[in-house]
């Protein structure tokens, strides 16, 4: 039997990519929105960016979080197939459910999580089915893989059945109809990281559409050249909208987009979309079961595994 | 002042502009569309949760807050409550402020309050009706999600009313502040707002945009056609 990796390890691992998440913009998107700047004509949208880059200046030198909406914080748990953890699985979820609570004290985060309908809160961010957990696996390995995501969430993010018989068109007309809906006024608090998921049934196709936006690094494409060319056609047809930063009128609407695909019903093509913020946060650690932790930029979410590419 | 106003949006000149709270009609007379506004003073947050109470439910709102400044901040901050008991408040956002127009001009009766700051404006429908009539502009937050430069310009906690009704999110935070922003005027005293003049260019270009993007094989029940139309 392997070695476990420790409760502990886990838990004080999890308080600090919350903080980091909370805090560092990371900086591949911040390499994006500067790029969206140098390109942006728009005075009151280029003021927007260059407000946002001072921003989190001073979120990382005085370790404030970057933005007072501190998103729903959820985790994204990835073991390799030989891990092993101290008190299991459940062990492992408790753990993260008090990093969380901990960081929402210590950071802090704003408690944003409350009964939908009561309204009851909790001041944690801890309650029914939050944080979420996301867990898969990946063969070998006796690590673990920990990336926290902070998104907000009420605004840019939409889920559409369409059919075979709409094809890529239609998937274009959604996505722009997405960004006029919610660019307007900068709801989408863009410029976003666009995540499409394309097929599945409807859970999946949302699922990937948040992981597509929330767990790639701007400037990575997907592997199957059919698909990196519809995330390069989105991106330009987005920045060609005419709404920038804040809803002024400009280029500067979509950092990067990434599409992440499922199998789907022969009848249909469902889509989903959505974007991560001005304040995309994320941060990802590997745990070793010899206490080890490395932190990293790429979460590496999207292995060929996880797709389950050439699977048969 | 009304030949001040921009008309578009590379009109808008931006003028830097300080303002001190309880903030002076003539202050709020003077303000631009697109000028970017610093305030001092004392302000405090107020969202949903808070006019479900003054509002809805008719309670008073505390008597020091009114007389301390008419300014009112949709948002809710990144707070804890030290064990001494006393509130470390480390950033704080904006939250999207279309969503509280129905209350709004009650709640202009009721607190005094003569400036908005919050995300994304109303619409100049809603600062005609809801705003002007009592003498109030709304100023947005920039970004958004200017957390950290936000809280950084926060003095002093200077109170919290119905913390543990509401909880820290809902719950109204009253801060001194010191140079907090920048924010832009979305919504002058004449109810004219920015974000309105920024559609008008945004809608021109629409129909190129949507030129060869196909009509849906099945649409959607309620949904708008006008796509010049906002869903807010």
């Amino acid at each position: 039997m392997a070695r476990p990796i420790p409760l502990e390890l886990v838990e004080d691992a999890a308080r600090e990519l919350t903080a980091r998440a909370a805090i560092d913009i990371p900086a591949d998107y911040r390499e994006g929105v500067a790029r969206a700047r140098a390109s942006e004509r728009n005075r009151l949208a280029r003021f927007v960016l260059t407000e946002m880059e001072r921003n989190w200046d001073i979120a990382t030198a005085e370790r404030r979080p970057m933005c007072a909406d501190t998103g729903l914080p959820r985790y994204y748990v990835r073991a390799g197939n030989e891990a092993v953890v101290e008190g299991g699985f459940v062990g492992l979820e408790r753990a993260l459910r008090r990093a969380t609570a901990d960081a929402t004290a210590t950071v802090p985060l704003r408690p944003n999580r409350v009964h939908p309908l009561t309204r009851v809160d909790h001041d944690n961010n801890v309650g029914m089915h939050a944080p979420e957990v996301t867990y898969a696996f990946e063969p070998g390995g006796d690590w673990l893989d920990v990336t926290t995501v902070h998104k907000g969430g009420l605004f840019g993010t939409d889920y559409r059945m369409l059919f075979p018989a709409d094809g890529v068109g239609g998937i274009k007309r959604f996505f722009v109809d997405t960004l006029v809906e919610f660019g307007r006024r900068g709801l989408a608090c863009q410029p976003a990281i666009m995540g499409v998921g394309l097929g599945g049934s409807k859970d999946t196709c949302v699922r990937l559409g948040k992981e597509a936006a929330c767990l790639r690094l701007v400037g990575s494409a997907n592997p199957d050249p059919v698909i990196a060319q519809l995330e390069a056609e989105l991106t330009a047809l987005g920045n060609y909208v005419g709404i920038g930063a804040m809803g002024f009128a400009g280029t500067s609407l979509v950092v990067a987009t990434h599409v992440e695909v499922a199998y789907t019903h022969t009848g249909g093509l469902p889509v989903a979309i959505h974007s991560f913020c001005l304040s995309s946060r994320r941060a990802t650690a590997r745990l070793h079961p010899d206490g080890r932790v490395e932190f990293r930029a790429d979460p590496g979410w999207f292995t060929e595994h996880y797709r389950r590419t050439g699977i048969a | 002042m009304t030949s001040r106003a921009p008309v578009r949006l590379d009109d808008v000149r931006m003028d830097e502009v300080h303002l001190t709270t309880p903030v002076a009609p003539a202050d709020l007379a003077r303000l631009t569309l697109g000028d970017v506004v610093y305030l001092s003073g004392a302000l405090y947050t107020a969202r949903e949760g808070v006019y479900r109470k003054v509002v809805d439910e008719g309670c008073e709102l505390p008597a020091d807050v009114r007389a301390l400044t008419n300014v009112n901040f949709h948002c809710s901050p990144a707070a804890r409550v030290r064990p001494d008991g006393t509130y470390a408040v480390e950033a704080v956002t904006a939250t999207a402020s279309f969503r509280f127009g129905r209350s709004m001009s009650r709640w202009f009766e009721r607190s005094g309050a003569k400036v908005i700051v919050g995300k994304a404006g109303l619409t100049e429908l809603a600062y005609r009706e809801w705003f002007v009539p009592h003498g109030a502009v709304y100023l947005t937050t920039v970004g958004y999600g200017m957390g950290a430069a936000y809280g950084r310009a926060i003095r002093r906690v200077a109170g919290v009313h119905w913390l543990r009704e509401l909880g820290i999110a809902q719950a109204l935070w009253v801060l001194e502040v010191e140079r907090l922003g920048p924010f832009l005027v979305e919504g002058d005293a004449e109810g004219r707002s920015l974000f309105a003049l920024a559609n008008r260019e945004i809608n021109l270009r629409l129909e190129e945009v949507y030129r060869g993007l196909p009509p849906y094989a099945m649409r959607r029940f309620g949904e708008t056609t006008a796509r010049t139309d906002e869903v807010v």
